[in-house]
């Protein structure tokens, strides 16, 4: 390989670190107006009245809009679209937006948002999924087909009851994972300008370009084909920015009433409020073993807090069950899931969408097993995996499979077998492991065109522009992209452009989620640059008179025979050859997955592999646990730029273990955030922070871009149960409800006769 | 992103200039602005207009003779903690608060005048429209003592428990002149006026005393390492003599609108060694004395399970100096 597998500075690094990357909210446009959300301070009410005027005649304010100027339903999914920009009616949790005011300043539009004058009716409010269950007649979303039930699925394979019979262990307890947000470090912003022509720009911080496209279309009911939506820099969005929101569809409406561009940007309060983080889970599991270990069946029952809105969660409760199936052999197990409306902000993706909280228990319960039969949890683990090229019972097809490198790497460093039971009391080992997968099978939206487009040009000035609509989120498409150009076309690192994220000017990509991109992106860019090569080669192979299979392009040459030429020369020949040089490349979905309903959901081209050892010391009198070390092998086949990899390892761990530890997205009785803010939602600092030892296990996946799956989330998955294992190890407490804050860990060990 | 409303400054060159321009009624100082400004924001506090100390000549520096430390009110926090003159625990304390770039604006005045603060109280406008306001901002309820008439904001600095160990005081200006006062009576109990100085006041200097014979320590519990308001403070001062204890104070925050100083103390300590039975005592009275509130974000119950351990902690960490030296106050 010419540059995969090494670590060149990312593309857009330097940009970032010196503060010139243009981010939504850098972005001013002239006569640019600033607009504000009035929110409700309410869990629950019904809108009575709501007089604008006021905010109308504020001195600066342009335009005022209510939830009735935008009267189209959305969602993310075109199953489940059950939210409006602004609340038409009611307001469904506090924060929920229901007027936006334009004005000449932000400081104008706050004090006009301050003097609209709402006539509230307080409703009750339900908090809770049980509370929601109970009281069906208290309806949160008026789109909920029964009560308060967003989703539910029940799948079921295998003899899920004859293989608990026969089981020598069962393990059975009940979770409970209590949500997290995302915290991107940037708000969220949007700038959206109507010009003369009829035609709609958006500018936002999203990281679904193409699906805030669409939304945008339908909501303010105009032709797709007269807006166009630009994601500048992002400065990180984990899930939290893969739907649209009400910003943007409130600075477009406002831009259209006033011909002026508006740019809205939420506070940081804003932010929590918009949410779509990791749901609320209570989840009852039973984890069945024979003698040696060898697991026979799951049984899991899970109640889904959802928030007042769908956004992705019809997913979310299949992937709740549907990513258990690996990476150990089950040969049986069914789950019960049931997402439920409550009025909070609505749960969404959260890095490891789903699947993060069922990892936690199911990882848990294998080291009770361990303990039960009286073996040692990572030798249990490996009696259990499943190995390379085979189908889950669920009907999911695996290619290549690290798991077990990933489990022999993370003994190895972590001196396992010389420290698990064997230090001194108050410090302990745990280890848990994972699967995860490399995009999903089908589009959001039902469609035959492909998942991702990449377009490549090259001219006379030997410049390469690599384009695409994949959105650049801080995970490294772009160098990835530019990796590939170079590595496929021979020519520098410094001649390759990259655009990404423009729905406009690129070919389409459905975003950066479900950990897609560099796998679906990649395939799409080798294509179209392999294309391109050919024209190249061919060209090259004319001009120094040979067979076009003896060209090697690289190093911005074109070489055979001892002979060589730049690439720019190269460039010039094949233009003068083949005329304007363009060529362009698809991921087109390949069929996989189960033959049942939801079979498609969890099922993906690859699966990455993660375990991780944590090492914690626990302070018994204070209940405070320290997490000293984590050690994470993922595997995520060829490693396209092992800097970037590890840096999603350790990001993955550090998220995972502040959840773990730290952070709790909670809310008081009356529906009140309990700490919408940073210094109130605790994320670990880095004097926080354990030392993360991380290694790249490389099991090359055949359909990957040169071997390649995903690295985002899959490393998140372990942190935690991880965690859980190691306060046993430590301390002997089996900790079932997060996060493992100080007052729980005492009491955990005041219960049980000890601390 | 959260404007900050628009507010007149003036920079006064001189204490007069201050004191003359903080006579204007509903005028504040700032100083750093690490607690103030943040408050602006969210609506807390609506001064006419604002005076800052920022072009103020003096009030910077740090002075020690042989009886006492002078540090002028505008010595950051950063300055404090590394400053070679002031007692360890002092220096501790002051490294302990918020983060370095916080360290570098905010000053020892700003953290001992730290507003009081409550889960209800420190939101934004629409959030506590939401809860339906409170004593200390908009309201007549208190959520958390709900039949309540006075405000229970926790007193959240972490200078002002071990300054009142160590009986500090402050210097405060005013137009009639300057006045002197312990700085336990520099709060008031109204969590919702904390503060027990005039609107013209202004706190020019901290002093604390000189004592070769005293010990002091400070522990302050928080969930993590940096950035965090303390969940408990807890400051221990003793003067010791021939290894036994002659006086022994104990100085919480996070309690109440005050930091608290647990009384009943010397009955238990004086004339003893700082030995494991007394300093059980000392903390299990502490533990008996101290009453935290669900106005803190962590479990109120964790809090005060930790009252006899930080307790503990800090005086396990000035045990050596009292048992060999009778009292090291630190400084170099």
């Amino acid at each position: 390989m010419k540059i995969v597998g090494t670590s060149k500075p990312r593309v857009d690094g330097a940009a970032k670190v010196t503060g010139q990357a243009r981010y939504a909210d850098d972005l001013a446009l002239p006569r640019m107006l600033h607009a504000r959300i009035l929110r409700s301070p309410h869990a629950h009410a019904r809108i009575v009245a709501i007089d604008l005027a006021p905010a109308r005649a504020t001195p600066g304010v342009l335009a005022a809009i209510v939830g009735e100027d935008l009267p189209v339903a959305y969602g993310i999914l075109p199953w489940t679209e059950d939210e409006y920009p602004l609340a038409i009616g009611r307001a469904l949790y506090v924060g929920d937006g229901v007027a936006a005011v334009a004005a000449i300043d932000e400081r104008t539009a706050i004090a006009a948002c301050a003097a609209v004058r709402v006539e509230w009716e307080k409703l009750p409010a339900v908090l809770s999924p049980a509370e929601a269950l109970a009281h069906p007649e208290i309806k949160v979303n008026e789109h909920a087909k029964d009560g308060n039930v967003s989703k539910q699925v029940d799948l079921s394979f295998g003899p899920v009851d004859e293989n608990l019979e026969r089981a020598a262990a069962v393990i059975e307890g009940e979770f409970h994972f209590e949500g997290t947000t995302h915290a991107a470090l940037e708000p969220h912003c949007a700038v959206a300008s109507w010009e003369p022509r009829g035609e709609l720009t958006v500018w936002s911080s999203t990281q679904v370009p193409h699906y805030l496209h669409r939304a945008l279309a339908k909501v303010l009911q105009l032709p797709e084909d007269r807006i166009r939506v630009v994601q500048p820099a992002v400065g990180g969005a984990f899930g939290g920015k893969s739907e649209p929101f009400d910003l943007e569809f409130c600075a477009a409406k406002l831009s259209m009433l006033t011909g002026r561009p508006v740019k809205i940007r939420y506070t940081r309060e804003e932010v929590f409020y918009a949410h779509r983080g990791r749901h609320p889970m209570h989840m009852r599991f039973r984890t069945a073993a024979d003698a040696e270990g060898k697991l026979l069946a799951v049984d899991s029952s899970i109640l889904i807090d959802g928030g007042a809105h769908s956004s992705f969660g019809l997913v979310t409760t299949y992937y709740s069950g549907q990513l258990l199936g690996a990476p150990y052999e089950l040969p049986a197990y069914r789950f019960h899931s049931t997402r439920v409306f409550t009025n909070k902000p609505a749960c969404g993706p959260k890095r490891g969408h789903g699947s993060v909280q069922p990892r936690f228990a199911i990882e848990c319960q294998l080291d009770e097993l361990a303990e039960r039969l009286e073996i040692d949890p990572i030798e249990l683990r490996r009696r259990n995996a499943m190995g390379s090229d085979e189908t889950t019972i669920n009907g999911q097809r695996v290619g290549s499979n690290g798991f077990l490198q990933c489990l022999d790497a993370v003994e190895r460093a972590s001196g396992w077998k010389e420290k698990f039971g064997k230090l001194p009391r108050g410090r302990g080992l745990g280890v848990a492991g994972s699967t995860y997968i490399s995009g999903t099978a089908y589009p959001i939206y039902p469609n035959e065109m492909p998942q991702s487009g990449v377009s490549v040009k090259l001219d006379r000035s030997g410049q390469v522009l690599v384009t695409s609509g994949v959105s650049e989120i801080g995970q490294g498409v772009e160098t990835v992209l530019a990796y590939i150009a170079v590595e496929e076309l021979g020519c520098e690192l410094a001649a390759v452009r990259v655009i990404t994220g423009d729905t406009l000017l690129c070919p389409v990509d459905l975003g950066a989620y479900s950990s897609r991109v560099t796998f679906m992106a990649g395939t799409a860019a080798i294509e179209a640059c392999r294309a391109m090569r050919a024209h190249l080669v061919e060209a090259a192979a004319k001009a120094l008179e040979c067979d076009p299979s003896e060209i090697e392009l690289a190093g911005g040459r074109a070489s055979a025979r001892g002979r060589e030429l730049s690439f720019r020369e190269v460039a010039r020949l094949a233009e003068s050859a083949k005329g304007t040089l363009v060529t362009a490349g698809g991921y087109r979905t390949r069929k996989v997955g189960g033959e049942y309903r939801g079979g498609s959901i969890g099922a993906s081209p690859a699966y990455s592999f993660t375990a991780h050892v944590a090492e914690v010391s626990v302070d018994e009198r204070s209940g405070v646990v320290t997490v000293e070390n984590i050690w994470v092998a993922h595997d995520c086949g060829r490693a396209l730029h092992p800097i970037h990899v590890m840096g999603q390892m350790e990001g993955s761990a550090y998220m995972g273990f502040g959840e773990a530890l730290m952070e709790s997205h909670t809310f008081h009785a009356n529906g009140l955030h309990r700490g919408p803010s940073l210094l109130d939602y605790k994320l670990p600092t880095t004097l926080d922070t354990p030392a993360v030892h991380a290694s790249i296990v490389e099991a090359n996946e055949p359909g990957g871009p040169y071997g390649a799956k995903e690295v985002g989330e899959g490393p998140l998955h372990p942190s935690i149960p991880a965690i859980a294992n190691a306060i046993h190890d430590a301390v002997g407490i089996r900790l079932r409800a997060l996060p493992f804050s100080p007052d729980r860990v005492r009491a955990a060990l005041l219960a049980k006769g000890g601390g | 992103m959260l404007p900050l409303p628009s507010c007149a400054v003036s920079f006064p060159e001189t204490i007069e200039q201050a004191l003359e321009l903080l006579s204007r009624p509903g005028a504040r100082v700032v100083a750093g602005g690490t607690d103030l400004l943040p408050n602006l924001k969210r609506g807390l506090g609506r001064p006419s207009a604002l005076v800052s100390l920022a072009r103020l000549s003096g009030l910077d520096a740090v002075a020690r003779d042989e009886h006492e430390l002078r540090v002028g009110a505008r010595v950051t926090l950063a300055e404090l903690a590394r400053s070679s003159l002031l007692p360890a625990s002092v220096r501790y304390a002051a490294s302990l608060i918020a983060s370095p770039q916080i360290r570098n604006v905010a000053t020892i005045g700003g953290n001992l005048l730290l507003d009081t603060r409550c889960v209800y109280v420190n939101q934004s406008p629409l959030w506590r429209e939401g809860l339906g306001h409170c004593l200390k901002a908009d309201g007549t309820e208190c959520h958390v003592v709900p039949t309540g008439k006075r405000c229970v904001a926790a007193a959240s600095a972490d200078l002002p428990p071990i300054l009142v160990a160590l009986g500090a005081s402050v210097r405060v200006a005013s137009k009639d002149g300057v006045r002197t006062i312990p700085v336990e009576r520099l709060f008031s109990n109204d969590g919702a006026a904390p503060i027990a100085l005039g609107p013209a006041e202004l706190l020019v200097e901290v002093v604390i005393p000189r004592a070769p014979g005293t010990s002091s320590a400070y522990r302050k519990l928080r969930v993590r390492k940096a950035i965090d308001f303390p969940l408990l403070g807890v400051a221990v001062a003793v003067d010791a003599e021939g290894g036994l204890v002659r006086a022994l104070r104990v100085v919480a925050s996070c309690i109440g609108a005050t930091p608290r100083k647990v009384s009943g103390l010397d009955s238990i300590a004086v004339g003893k060694p700082l030995d494991d039975a007394t300093i059980e005592a000392v903390a299990e009275r502490c533990h008996g004395a101290l009453h935290p509130q669900t106005n803190i974000a962590a479990d109120v119950g964790w809090r005060r399970a930790m009252i006899p351990l930080l307790v503990t902690e800090a005086l396990h960490d000035v045990r050596d100096a009292v048992r060999t030296r009778g009292g090291d106050d630190g400084t170099a």
